[in-house]
């Protein structure tokens, strides 16, 4: 897969800054993410990456800074509107509703009325129809043997209430997914298919922003890797311009790096 | 909501002979995946043990009684269970039933408005008492419990104001305003219309939680109010929708309760802040939000009631009557975190 580096940033952001109360979780922060590359995020814990995502997708309004969706500035009033433009995206904290069912949280927030005056009178659910779709879209990833989608979710192990949020942004996206540590609560084989889902995600041509401690994951997976210190970006690097111990070290302040990042989307196209 | 009741959740990848769990165990996932199971068991054992302990309690004029003793803390209990849906809990709900009960009396009293008109502006005094409760939670943040608390005293005294301390007689309302008191013969036995009422409203407020979008935002909100947020819910929207739905069904309560006591009294319907709670918490709804169910609490309303009345027939005092209800209660809230525990 070979990104064009020349293309205008799907979404862009400039020099976002957030603030909860005292703390500075966001520092005058830059982001961008080319149309089909896979952007890893690294960076030590309360580093602002998580803040940065909600920002890119509507969930927390940055204070200051600016943000541009195929190189026009947007602003999203909230999560449904960044979905509305075709991102995805999965929470560090998966945003699933415990006590409902597997498709119910598949179809969370978008759900689908039935046709005619069942639906637009009584505001009926399509319930069998979602139910077919949800079925669909989860034995499509392979990555979930739930026999039962009427099952609450909460009745799931924590890698399969994963696998359910990942599953839902990757049916519903049609331009950008982000993805905040979402292999993080799983063992090594459903790993293995998130993964191979990300993968799949890229290979339809939508890019990928993946936030993720897990250094082989991100240089096996990622296409350039922005490295989150301390609030700002302290440098993007590509797997094969450094090492991940070099990565490692700039996550943890061990090595500068120049001002001018090496390897952001505008300075490697003129490369 | 699932058709089978296959509650478990086999890890991915496990082999397929696990050993069934032990029976606890399974009895605890079938009254999770069951909500209803556990009131319906009460109420079938209440009902055995009161026809053997009272010889009349199983006859058609005290069943008609009892139904009629449980129709206004049902349909109260309606708007209470979808408040506790979203992990919230309404003190205030009695008091705006009374509230609403002189309001809608003294519209057709005093303002001398047609007994339809009358109940509409009734049950718009319930919506906007709810909308007050909401805006309280939502927009100030209010820990529902403290909102509603405060409001209980509120709308007490302003029903307390409006009628100046008096009870407004039914024998002055138009017709239609008492007539949820009334009954009809059905099979031989008098059927009251506002239990006919509150199986309806029972009904219509279960579709809409099991098969309409803003029924699945309850549940998501009583989740887990920042997850919802996140999938795009707009939650704040959602609660004070609630709380307004639950302030008209208190309003309709206030109707049903005008034709059941044949009056308008601000000393009506004291312990109906309390009951309507007691219904919803003894019917399985879940006091951290996000699981209940309607049909629970009209079947915790009957239990109520028949517990009541089967005491009161076989001459126990009313104090033991309260007694019995508080060990529901608690037995309730205490069956409701064994059953938790198995899922969270
Ligand atoms: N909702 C919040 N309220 C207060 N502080 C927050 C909130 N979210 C994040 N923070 C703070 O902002 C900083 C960055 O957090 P976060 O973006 O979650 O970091 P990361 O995802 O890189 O671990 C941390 O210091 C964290 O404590
Ligand atoms: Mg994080």
């Amino acid at each position: 897969m070979t990104v064009d580096r020349t293309a205008t940033p799907i979404l862009q952001a400039r020099n976002i800054t957030k603030s909860y109360g005292q703390v500075q979780a966001l520092r005058g922060v830059d982001f961008d993410i080319l149309p089909g590359e896979i952007v890893a995020i690294i960076g030590d814990n309360g580093a602002g990456k998580s803040t940065l995502i909600k920002c890119l997708s509507g969930a927390v309004a940055p204070d200051s800074g600016e943000l541009l969706l195929d190189g026009k500035p947007v602003t999203f009033a909230g999560p449904k509107a960044s979905r509305e433009q075709g991102i995805e995206t999965v929470y560090q904290t998966l945003a699933v509703a415990p006590s409902l069912d597997i498709a119910s949280n598949l179809f969370l927030g978008r759900e689908r009325r039935r046709p005619g005056v069942l639906g637009s009178v009584f505001r009926m659910l399509d319930v069998k129809g979602m139910r077919k779709d949800a079925e669909k879209a989860l034995s499509d990833l392979g990555i979930l043997t739930v026999q039962n989608l009427g099952q609450a979710v909460e009745t799931l192990s924590g890698g399969q209430r994963q696998a359910v949020a990942v599953a839902r942004a990757e049916a519903f996206s049609s331009r950008v997914v982000i993805l905040d540590e979402p292999t993080a609560a799983l063992g090594v084989r459903e790993s293995g298919k998130v993964l191979d889902l990300i993968r799949q995600v890229r290979d339809r041509g939508l890019p990928v922003v993946l936030i993720s401690h897990n250094m082989p994951h991100v240089f096996e997976l990622a296409d350039r890797i922005h490295i989150q210190r301390l609030g700002r970006r302290a440098a993007v690097v590509t797997p094969q311009s450094h090492t991940m111990n070099e990565a490692v070290a700039i996550m943890t302040g061990a090595m500068q790096v120049d001002t001018t990042p090496s390897a952001d989307a505008a300075s490697l196209s003129k490369a | 909501m699932s058709e089978q009741s296959v509650a478990t959740a086999p890890p991915a990848g496990k082999d397929e002979h696990r050993q069934s769990p032990p029976a606890l165990v399974r009895l605890r996932i079938l009254m999770h995946d069951k909500p209803i199971l556990g009131p319906l068991v009460v109420l079938v054992l209440s009902l055995v043990v009161f026809s053997l302990l009272a010889d009349n309690f199983l006859s058609a004029g005290n069943l008609s009684l009892i139904t009629q003793q449980v129709m206004v803390i049902g349909i109260a209990g309606l708007g209470q269970t979808i408040i506790i849906l979203t992990a919230g809990i309404d003190l205030s709900a009695g008091a705006v039933a009374v509230f609403s009960a002189i309001v809608m009396a003294k519209a057709a009293t005093d303002l001398g408005l047609p007994g339809p008109l009358a109940i509409l502006v009734g049950l718009l005094c319930g919506g906007v008492c709810g909308a007050l409760n909401g805006a309280l939670v939502v927009r100030f943040r209010l820990p529902p419990f403290i909102a509603t608390l405060g409001t209980l005293s509120v709308f007490y005294a302003l029903g307390l104001y409006l009628s100046g301390g008096a009870t407004i007689r039914g024998t002055d309302m138009p017709a239609i305003m008492t007539a949820m008191g009334k009954s009809f013969s059905l099979f031989g036995t008098n059927v009251s219309y506002g239990a006919v009422l509150l199986v309806v409203l029972v009904a219509v407020v279960s579709y809409c939680l099991l098969y309409t979008s803003w029924g699945r935002h309850v549940h998501a909100v009583g989740d887990d109010v920042q997850a919802a947020g996140l999938t795009g819910i707009r939650t704040g929207r959602v609660l004070i929708s609630v709380y307004i739905v639950a302030g008209v069904l208190y309003g309709i309560a206030a109707w049903v309760l005008i034709g059941r006591t044949g009056a308008a009294s601000p000393q009506s319907a004291s312990t109906l802040n309390l009951d309507s709670i007691t219904a919803a918490v003894i019917g399985g709804a879940s006091l951290f939000g996000g699981r209940g169910r309607v049909l629970g609490t009209f079947v915790g309303a009957l239990i109520v009631g028949v517990f009541r009345n089967g005491l009161a027939l076989a001459g126990v005092q009313v104090l033991w009557q309260d007694f019995a209800v508080g060990l529901l209660i608690v037995g309730a809230v205490a069956l409701d975190q064994w059953i938790r525990k198995g899922s969270r």
